[in-house]
């Protein structure tokens, strides 16, 4: 739906974006991220035609947004960092011009305005000045105006930006729920809004692309080696932790146990153990073939947030972009 | 031309459904009414006085009223000019909603007519209301209508050529005032452009002089419709629409 080659964006002295290449699929959630300042909106801005890349191409539903941009622009519904809203307009009157600008008309017009005030939970304020809506209801109008004519590709930038947390709870549902339907591509700064809400991750920093993958491969990329916690009682009996950790040790596979949390009859250990090697089926028969009780066993993820900082801080020892994904499967 | 009659209706809906449309109207109302009044006056002592020395020789209306009161209403249009059309770019580009008018699927010069005709509109409708006061010379005199309504072309032709600059200008900058200030210059600057030519005789001077707007006013405002003078009030539209579409692409490369 999107492919990205060789993207550049050059001001005046410094590189916003540079060199960076990826290609979004259909139907896909792509989290676009990275620090302030790293290009994020500069590419977005590129793939919108708001203006021509510097050099390197891109193509939007199939059209180049260089040469066909108007036909491109058809096909994007875009939510800029600040929702492009007239403040003199009422929300009806305002999503009515924007679906005109894109080229509705008539029955059809009326339609898409009444689908995306519900879908939007914007219908309450149909009739209010936009200006004297809330931050959060400007945001959903925002979001109204870019799926008003049904576009094949979503872009969002920002778009939890400056809310409170239950709207971004509730904007960041509205964006999923919008999914299937379309395309989309949304940029934060934010990790965890990436792993709730996003298949795949772009991640950019000063411009460069440092990684672009799935959230899961991600995580596992960066582990190395897999882990799990594990949470064990004794109902009766002595409970010892050294002895525990001894006996989980014993098992075949397993490389580094820690104890990560100690009660007075129950531990949570953290359990190492070489990639691709199943020792959570044998985990769990040791603790139940000693006489324990086994509360939990879960693996233990490392946040998106270590994998961000990791990338974008250490620039030497960011892995290249396209060859890690290979290098690690 | 669908898509520059909906960026238009959505312009026009902004002046009317903000305060300013209508202060612009009233103040120019006012002062326009200012100008009919203290006109009028003059002429009806000028034609009593005129009648106590016995001369029985007709005063002309369109001669001493109309004609006057247009070249006004001409100039009047300077100071409002800049007030329409500085928010046109300017707005948008503070508030970001320009973002959704560059990547919507119009073109740009459909945004650019849009905008320039929505001013031109307005600025129309300013028109209409001295108008009024015209009114009352043709109910209690008989004036001829034919030169009045040339001249309402020229001054409609004027007002759509400086709006054109206006529009130009807008681009250039986020801020309404400087927007409005730079307009004003322009606007005045050919005003006065004219005057270089009463001292100065070469031929650079002609040149500024044909410039002028006013030196292209003055056949519309004696009832005269001449080709030379539309042809260049038209061509100062052309150039500042093409300026304008300049300067919004210059935008996309720069930013």
């Amino acid at each position: 739906m999107i492919t990205v080659h060789d993207l550049t964006k050059k001001y005046a002295r410094t590189t916003a974006v540079d060199h960076i290449s990826f290609s979004v699929s259909k139907g896909q959630i792509v989290g676009f991220l990275g620090p302030n300042g790293a290009g994020k909106t500069t590419t977005m801005r590129m793939l919108t035609c708001f203006f021509p890349p510097s050099a390197g191409e891109a193509t939007v539903a199939g059209f180049d947004v260089l040469t066909q941009p108007l036909e491109a622009r058809r096909h994007i519904g875009y939510l800029p960092e600040t929702p492009p809203l007239y403040l003199e307009m009422e929300t009806a009157d305002y999503l009515r011009f924007v679906g005109q600008l894109k080229g509705l008309s008539g029955a059809e017009l009326n339609r898409r305005v009444d689908y995306v005030c519900d879908r939007c939970a914007v219908g309450e304020v149909k009739t209010k000045l936009l200006g004297k809506l809330s931050k959060g209801y400007r945001q959903r109008v925002g979001l109204a105006q870019a799926i008003i004519h049904n576009p094949d590709v979503l872009i969002l930038d920002e778009p939890t930006a400056g809310l409170d947390p239950r709207q971004i709870i509730e904007t960041r549902e509205l964006i999923r729920s919008l999914a299937g339907e379309h395309t989309i591509v949304l940029s934060t700064h934010i990790l965890p809004e990436v792993e709730q809400t996003c298949e795949q991750v772009i991640i950019i920093n000063k411009g460069k692309l440092v990684a672009t993958d799935s959230v899961q491969n991600l995580q596992a990329r960066f582990r190395g080696v897999e882990s799990v916690l594990i949470d064990i009682a004794a109902r009766t009996g002595a409970f010892s932790v050294p002895a525990i950790q001894e006996r989980l040790e014993k098992v075949t596979g397993v490389g580094r146990v820690t104890c990560r949390d100690q009660q007075a009859n129950s531990a949570v250990f953290e359990i190492e153990s070489d990639r691709g090697r199943l020792v959570r089926g044998d985990l769990a028969r040791l603790v139940v073939e000693s006489g324990w009780d086994l509360n939990e066993l879960r693996p233990a993820a490392m946040s998106l947030e270590e994998i961000y900082l990791q990338l974008t801080s250490a620039e030497s020892a960011a892995p290249p972009a396209a060859a890690a994904p290979e290098a690690n499967a | 031309m669908r898509n520059a009659w909906i960026v238009c209706r959505r312009e026009l809906g902004s002046y009317f459904t903000s305060p300013v449309a209508w202060l612009l109207v009233t103040m120019y109302s006012l002062i326009f009414g200012y100008f009919f009044w203290v006109y009028l006056g003059h002429f009806v002592l000028q034609s009593m006085e005129l009648q106590m020395m016995g001369e029985m020789a007709p005063t002309n209306i369109n001669e001493e009223i109309i004609r006057p009161l247009l070249a006004n209403a001409s100039f009047i249009g300077i100071f409002f000019i800049p007030l329409i059309s500085m928010r046109l770019f300017a707005e948008e580009k503070r508030n970001g909603t320009i973002e959704l008018l560059t990547t919507s699927p119009i073109r740009d010069m459909e945004v650019i007519v849009g905008k320039w005709f929505a001013a031109t509109i307005l600025y129309c409708w300013l028109i209409f209301y001295s108008g009024i006061s015209f009114c009352f010379l043709f109910i209690y005199g008989h004036p001829d209508w034919k030169p009045l309504a040339v001249a309402y072309v020229g001054i409609v032709l004027q007002g759509a050529a400086l709006l054109a600059l206006g529009t130009f200008i807008s681009t250039l900058t986020r801020n309404q005032i400087i927007a409005g200030a730079g307009t004003f210059a322009a606007c005045l600057l050919l005003w006065v452009f004219s005057w270089v030519s009463s001292f100065n005789p070469a031929g650079w001077a002609q040149v500024l002089a044909y410039l002028s707007i006013i030196t292209h006013f003055e056949s519309f405002g004696r009832g005269v419709l001449s080709s030379k003078d539309c042809i260049y009030y038209a061509s100062v539209i052309f150039v500042g629409l093409f300026f304008t579409a300049r300067s919004l692409e210059s935008m996309r490369w720069r930013s």
